[in-house]
């Protein structure tokens, strides 16, 4: 993946469900690593999702606002889930 | 007595919801997720599946569908509204319904006829019951655990909100054992178990599911 422009931007959400929510995937990966031969012992494992959105320019401060409204009312839901935003240039 | 069910792209049970509709004494009314227009119903199911797939969360991408504008609109000035497994999640989404479905505790998809203690007769859709009755209709579903914070559980409980709970163990590690659960008006109810496959002995594994839907159809007609 090496056809982006060199002025692209990636802006990249990041979701996760809340501490407090069960995650059974994570809790499902968890129990397989040792299973697997790991000797890792996190003491948490969570799963979550990221979104891409990858623009051929700097973003404005508009479409950085609305990125922020598409995540909270589309990309993760704040009942149970928080985001964080982050680029990568 | 005009019941609409909502198809989505990937609803299953709009069919067995209608005919539900039907057994019950009411007449249904199919209503497509590309429509904004309710063609006057009296009230609106939305019946279980997998809406576009369960893509991004469950419901997540229903509750922004033209059709959803429209409900949510009339929920808020007293339409009665049913969600049926995927349907609660919809009204979740849509914050409706407080809290939200996620995974199973254990990640199983879960299929099998469900006890359910009955816990509150008044809203729109479970006044044919009587409170402690206990039902058997099937449940099915991967996403079906009741999540919410403290202080909303706190609320569902000290309001009588929680309609129904699961009898025996908790099949998916909802909190308080939660099945389904009312808005505040008592006009919009989730329920995860599916009522609308138990109302003929023929196809269900009991008839208790039926009175969901006389439920609405005798308040409708009284009022």
């Amino acid at each position: 993946m090496t056809a982006q422009s060199a002025s692209s931007v990636k802006v990249i959400i990041d979701v996760m469900l809340k501490a407090e929510i069960l995650d059974p995937q994570g809790q499902a990966i968890a129990n397989a690593l040792p299973r697997m031969g790991f000797s890792l012992s996190p003491i948490s494992t969570r799963q979550g999702k990221r979104f891409e959105l990858t623009f051929d320019h700097e973003p404005t401060d508009l479409e950085i606002s609305e990125i922020k409204k598409a995540a909270e009312t589309l990309l993760a839901n704040p009942v149970i889930e928080i985001f964080e935003i982050r680029m990568e240039r | 007595m005009r019941v609409g069910v909502v198809t989505f792209p990937g609803t299953l049970d709009d069919f067995d919801a209608a005919r539900a509709v039907r057994f019950a004494g009411g007449e249904s009314v199919s209503l497509w997720h590309g429509d904004e227009d309710l063609v006057k119903v009296d009230a609106v199911i939305l019946p279980g599946g997998f809406s576009y797939g369960d893509y991004l969360r469950c419901g997540a991408i229903a509750r922004f569908a033209p059709v959803m504008s429209s409900i949510i609109e009339g929920a808020k000035n007293g339409l009665p509204v049913l969600g049926i497994c995927n349907g609660f999640q919809i009204l979740c989404e849509s914050h409706l319904l407080p809290g939200a479905l996620t995974r199973n505790k254990g990640l199983h998809f879960y299929c099998k006829d469900q006890e359910l203690e009955i816990l509150n007769n008044t809203t729109l859709w479970t006044n044919d019951f009587k409170v402690g009755e206990k039902i058997v209709i099937p449940l099915k579903n991967g996403e079906g655990s009741f999540q919410c914070d403290d202080k909303t559980l706190d609320e569902l409980e000290g309001e009588g909100r929680i309609i129904a709970r699961y009898i025996g163990e908790n099949p998916n590690g909802s909190r308080n054992a939660i099945a389904g659960i009312s808005n505040a008006a008592g006009n919009v109810v989730g329920i995860m178990p599916h009522p609308e496959h138990a109302i003929d002995s023929l196809t269900g594994p009991s008839t208790d599911g039926l009175a969901f839907f006389t439920s609405i159809l005798k308040k409708m007609v009284n009022a």
